[in-house]
């Protein structure tokens, strides 16, 4: 009896919007994927639910005004877009800042870059299901955001760098505590890899998900951990040097496979590394200013209790430097990069002679990694999209600018 | 190593380059756009300028060409840095597109398009990527206001 014969039944597609509103997805990402059963066809991602428009207001704001404004690119970390943006206007207009700035900066980047890394940890492991790595990164991550907080006031948007320096000196006694603490980190780090590294679900999970060869992943630019998973030795602080990073011994943590599993390496490795730059910065603190003297004046509130002058308020005048009328600018165009926690964060300025810049640009790597989602993510299950957004480190707020 | 490439360029392309700058160290080349493509193409190939840091236009309002689409690459196995600017007059906004050199292109010259204007000849999905896509204007523009021109069409959509 000739009967149903299953070969014969063409698989129909199924379309899948995942997103905008996925808890996977790190924000508002939205997914449009094409399933043959459960592997993934196509992949279209789709970017735009938090454009800003941060290119455009920065043209409107003179160079301190812009620094809050990139607070607001890539939110877990800021304090590295606060650097990026201050470097890039500093050789701009040719100001060394002073060394205990360069040391400072370094120390709190490095710090910036462990609770960007925790909470990658912690999310990434709780999309596959490990949900226990979620609570002890937070416990890690709480502390450096209690430090950071001690350090500048601030917990999420910091504004703590400024153009020349940085806003305000970091007491002994802080230093000491961040010491103590990182003395104690590196052992929490094992711990977390005790929980994941050789857990056979979490090697089932992220094993041979997503794999990107080395050239693919140049060409696709890819950068920051991403890139080095797949062994190329690419990292802006050894290939462009700023702030202290020439003065600090570290690594590059490097992978081999190119694969979900030796990013997930890389980045715990990466982990100590920043945490022993942060160590051999408070070593090495240099006494002394902590801003250059040719620096831009801001009109900052006074320090200590000493009350503001009513009128400050008023006039709305509170960061306002602004003596536009002297030409303080040089006329010109500066393409300047900084590792950020997810990848190369570079800022390109063009000045016209006046207090605010002509133009700024802004290489997010969350922008340029979402556009590689497709490369990873095709031909693959479902079940490992979630995989894959995950080992990119991606966060919307810095892909939509 | 960077001055080679530039003599090296010179040779190559004597009729497409405009000028030669440097800022802060920071070399920067402008060229014609109609052979763009054939520069990139062989800076690529010869110098393995595998890199592609950014691409992004510049509108310069009141100049003429007025835009500017810039390239900044760099070269991983010999470390250098270098910035190529094609002009692009507002008469004729269309370029040649590199996706095929270096696939992170894509979304960078959609975001151009979405924000400039300027077409990329030869783009597999040219169409807004941030902005909603019947949106009117090119927001990067000098002369598009900061507030915007009113209220965006689809917005009524939301509120109803």
């Amino acid at each position: 009896m000739k009967g149903y014969v299953l070969e014969q039944i063409e698989p129909s597609k199924f379309v899948l919007q995942m997103g905008p509103h996925h808890p996977a997805t790190h924000g508002v990402l939205k997914l449009f994927l094409e399933l043959e059963g459960e592997r993934v066809a196509r992949c279209r991602p789709e970017v735009g639910y938090l454009h800003r428009g941060i290119e455009k207001l920065a043209e409107t704001k003179t160079y301190p005004q812009v620094v809050p404004l990139t607070d607001r690119l890539d939110y877990i970390a800021s304090m590295i877009n606060n650097v990026g943006y201050c470097v890039a206007v500093e050789r701009l207009l040719g100001i060394e800042p002073p060394p205990r700035a360069k040391f400072l900066r370094t120390m709190v980047c490095e710090l910036s870059r462990i609770s960007n890394h925790l909470l990658w940890l912690a999310t990434h492991a709780l999309d596959i299901g490990a949900m226990t790595v979620f609570l002890y990164c937070f416990r890690e991550r709480e502390q450096i955001l209690w430090f950071l907080e001690e350090i500048c006031g601030a917990r999420l948007t910091f504004s703590y760098p400024r153009i020349g320096g940085v806003r305000i000196d970091v007491e002994e006694k802080t230093l000491e505590k961040i010491d103590r603490f990182i003395d104690g980190f590196f052992q929490k780090i094992d711990e977390y890899e005790g929980l994941l590294t050789e857990n056979r679900i979490w090697i089932a999970r992220t094993r041979g998900v997503g794999v990107i060869n080395p050239e693919d992943a140049i060409a696709y630019g890819l950068t920051g951990p991403s890139l080095r998973g797949s062994g190329i030795n690419y990292d802006v602080r050894k290939h462009f040097p700023y702030d202290a990073y020439s003065e600090v011994d570290f690594e590059v943590p490097v992978g081999k496979h190119g694969d979900t599993y030796d990013r997930y390496l890389c980045r715990v490795q990466e982990m100590r590394q920043s945490a022993k730059i942060v160590k051999q910065c408070i070593q090495k603190m240099p006494e002394g200013s902590i801003l250059a003297e040719n620096a831009i004046e801001l009109d900052l509130p006074p320090s200590g209790k000493k009350k503001l002058h009513p009128e400050g308020w008023s006039t709305g005048a509170f960061i306002s430097f602004l003596k536009e009328k002297e030409p303080l600018l040089p006329e010109g165009e500066i393409y300047s990069a900084v590792e950020g926690a997810k990848g190369e964060l570079g800022f390109f300025i063009i000045s016209d002679g006046s207090g605010r810049p002509y133009r700024v640009r802004i290489r997010v790597p969350s922008f340029i990694h979402i556009s590689a989602i497709p490369k990873l993510a095709e031909g693959q299950f479902l079940a490992d999209v979630v995989a894959i957004i995950g080992t990119l480190d991606i966060v919307m707020g810095e892909a939509d600018k | 190593m960077v001055e080679e490439i530039l003599k090296d360029l010179q040779q190559q392309f004597k009729e497409e380059i405009l000028e030669i700058g440097e800022f802060r160290t920071q070399k920067f080349l402008v060229v014609k756009k109609d052979r763009i493509k054939d520069i990139l193409r062989w800076l690529k190939e010869n110098w393995s300028f595998n890199h592609l840091q950014d691409l992004f236009g510049v509108d310069f309002l009141g100049k003429i060409p007025r835009f500017a689409v810039v390239y900044q690459l760099y070269s991983l196995p010999n470390k250098v840095q270098l910035r190529i600017k094609a002009l692009i007059d507002e008469e004729d906004l269309t370029i040649d597109s590199v996706v095929d050199l270096w696939p992170v292109a894509n979304w960078l010259e959609r975001e151009c398009y979405d924000m400039f204007g300027i077409i990329f000849k030869g783009h597999p999905d040219l169409k807004r990527i941030y902005m909603p896509e019947d949106w009117k204007g090119y927001p990067l523009r000098k002369d598009f206001p900061v507030k915007g021109e009113g209220l965006w069409d689809g917005v009524k959509d939301l509120i109803r």
